[in-house]
């Protein structure tokens, strides 16, 4: 990350000459290196907004288990096989004969579905306070490609065990991109590199989730950060806290990111490590929410289990492929329904940010927006019968009307007053 | 070039410079698109994928009278039923609700193109995946197993979709054609060979 100099900054190399040079390692290492320049600018010059609360907990935490996702992932590469013939195995071989393997696994495995529960949350909090509003848009549309990229990554992950639920899961979700009109087939056999989901794609599968995807979230984590630290973050009231200057330069609601927030994230940290061991150690699987049952069989071409559905995070979209009775337009709808919210910062219209003093129609929306995605979150676990059919297609319209309704509700609710300053009260 | 104004040298002759940072792009892209073909290739089925898609041969001398075997070709299941008189009558009498009764805009080869969906009256071969998004319908032969007016057929567990004991698809279904008819022929009475035909290996 480039940084600019702040005013009189001793750190650059030829300002060496004005100002006695400091002795010793750390001073020599920062005339090569911008370090302390880069802390005192980024870190504990970097004024967040005094009124974070609960919600703002859930950007480091994503950052956490992403570390922890590179950390584990690694380490099952050093014992796992990938090939049709040895996918399965090597993971049981994991599980049962290396030390510490199953708990290598289960870190892996739950790590994925805690990546999506904070990234739900963050993009929930966005929600709540109009963090996509300008001027924040590029950072809400790099958040949605690692989000995308998150699926993807979690997906080709899923297929890696080669259970009879990886394979298909792989079956179903790679023959989507047969519904394209022309090159849907062709395409289709493109991705598998067969006439069926087969070895080749396993192989390719395993490269992408382990090199080119997760290089690919390291570098649009760098790229959100850059963009946060332009824009500063957005707080529960919606407010810019940069309009209010106090006499240092300095926001007067703002509190130095360092060690404010790192302090409270750490208390996060140690909620979130607590509640994460107890479903490593205890409930791996959560109940088939987080491992299905039908992964613990190998996979097999020639027969379908009983009832496919992906894991939870994905279930939603799920839900409203299968409400569809066409098959193009219940794909169309999916991939409507993951990208409706790149359309965010342009479909509010509202003069405020903050649901605090947004209108009752924008609450009551966003309730039944909440609802619904839950609802289908469910409904996508459930077998495509009849009453879950019909209450998928109720949701879904709900879900789209959020959204098309949204320039719509945003202006012409009465909006409260917003204060000039963020609300606080001091502990 | 040489209609260009001779400039002093201290000054930049922009149009000229714009020009060749235009021309170093395109021809840099141009070089970039055809270093893409062999990476995007490279996923192509290999050649032993390919060796491996040849064409199934299956006994039909040992299947009775409605039941159904399923061999693998490239990959997929085939469905290969032999029909009783009484599953053929059952195939008609429901075009009304069916998505694509004549086969229209399904994919079939020409002599499947019928009501049967079929070479000959007796032996029906399908390629078993749906048309929806690729799991296997499970048979579901029986009259009104499913409901009361069920004329028997197939039915995936996956997305709900359901077929008759043409593979065509009914009403309702997520699946928008009928399922997928493979190139076949017989050689001789009893062999069916699936994946070639009158016009070759497929």
């Amino acid at each position: 990350m480039a940084v600019k100099t702040a005013s009189g900054a001793p750190a650059a190399l030829p300002a060496g000459a004005e100002a006695p040079a400091k002795r010793g390692f750390w001073a020599w290492l920062n005339r090569r290196m911008p370090i302390e320049e880069f802390v005192a600018t980024q870190v504990t010059g970097y004024y967040a907004p005094k009124n974070f609360n609960i919600w703002y907990f859930f950007g480091s935490l994503a950052g956490l288990v992403l570390v922890l996702q590179l950390f584990s992932g690694i380490y099952l590469t050093m014992f796992y096989k990938v090939g049709e013939a040895t996918s399965f195995d090597s993971v049981e071989y994991i599980m049962r004969e290396v030390d510490y393997g199953w708990l290598i696994r289960y870190l892996h495995s739950t790590g994925a579905s805690a990546f999506f529960i904070v990234v739900y949350l963050h993009m929930y909090r966005a929600l709540l306070y109009g963090s996509y509003r300008a001027p924040r848009e590029l950072l809400w549309l790099l958040g949605m490609c690692i989000y995308l990229a998150l699926m993807a990554e979690a997906f080709m992950g899923y297929v890696l065990p080669w259970g009879n639920m990886s394979f298909w899961g792989a079956q179903v979700i790679v023959n989507l991109f047969g519904t394209i009109p022309g090159i849907g087939p062709g395409l289709v056999e493109w991705i598998r590199g067969d006439y069926g989901i087969a070895d080749a794609t396993l192989n390719r599968f395993f490269a992408l989730h382990v090199a080119l995807l997760p290089l690919a979230l390291l570098l649009l984590v760098a790229l959100h950060l850059v963009a946060l630290r332009q824009t500063g973050s957005n707080n529960p009231d919606g407010i810019e806290i940069k309009a209010k200057l106090g006499p240092d330069g300095h926001p007067l609601d703002g509190v130095p990111f360092h060690p404010y927030y790192t302090v409270k994230d750490v208390v996060g940290i140690g909620v979130f490590a607590v509640l994460f061991a107890i479903v490593v150690f205890f409930v791996p699987t959560l109940g088939g929410l987080f491992l299905e049952a039908p992964n613990f069989e190998p996979a097999n071409p020639l027969s379908t289990p009983e009832h496919i559905a992906p894991v939870w995070y994905f279930t939603p979209y799920y839900a409203i492929l299968r409400a569809v009775p066409d098959q193009r337009l219940g794909a169309l709808l999916m991939l409507l329904a993951v990208s409706a919210f790149i359309f965010l910062p342009w479909l509010d219209r509202s003069p405020v940010k903050s649901i605090r003093y947004k209108g009752w129609m924008s609450r009551g929306a966003l309730t039944l927006f909440s609802v619904s995605f839950v609802a289908l979150g469910y409904l996508g676990l459930q077998p495509a019968e009849g009453l879950y059919v019909m209450l998928a297609r109720i949701f879904t319209v709900i879900y789209f009307l959020f959204f098309l309704l949204m320039p719509f509700y945003t202006r012409l609710e009465p909006v409260k007053p917003v204060p000039e300053r963020v609300t606080y009260h001091a502990h | 070039m040489a209609d260009h104004a001779v400039v002093a040298d201290d000054e930049v002759d922009l149009s000229r410079r714009k020009f060749l940072t235009r021309a170093t792009i395109a021809t840099g892209a141009v070089g970039a698109a055809f270093a893409a073909v062999p990476f995007i290739e490279s996923w192509s089925p290999s050649e032993r994928a390919r060796a491996q898609g040849a064409p199934t041969e299956v006994d039909l001398t040992k299947l009775e009278p409605g039941q159904m075997v399923t061999p693998v070709w490239r990959r997929s299941p085939i469905y290969v039923v032999r029909r009783t008189p009484d599953m053929v009558a059952r195939i008609a009498g429901h075009d009304a609700e069916l998505k694509d009764p004549e086969s229209k805009s399904s994919v079939q080869p020409p002599y499947a193109t019928n009501a049967l969906r079929s070479r000959t009256e007796e032996f029906l071969v399908l390629v078993g995946t749906c048309t929806h998004l690729g799991c296997l319908p499970k048979q579901r032969f029986a009259q009104g197993e499913l409901y009361p007016t069920w004329p028997g057929g197939f039915f995936c567990p996956c997305h709900g979709s359901r077929f008759d004991l043409a593979g065509r698809v009914f009403d309702g279904s997520p699946a928008s054609i009928n399922l997928r008819v493979p190139p076949y022929s017989y050689p001789n009475p009893g062999t069916l060979l699936v994946g070639v035909d009158e016009k070759g290996i497929a």
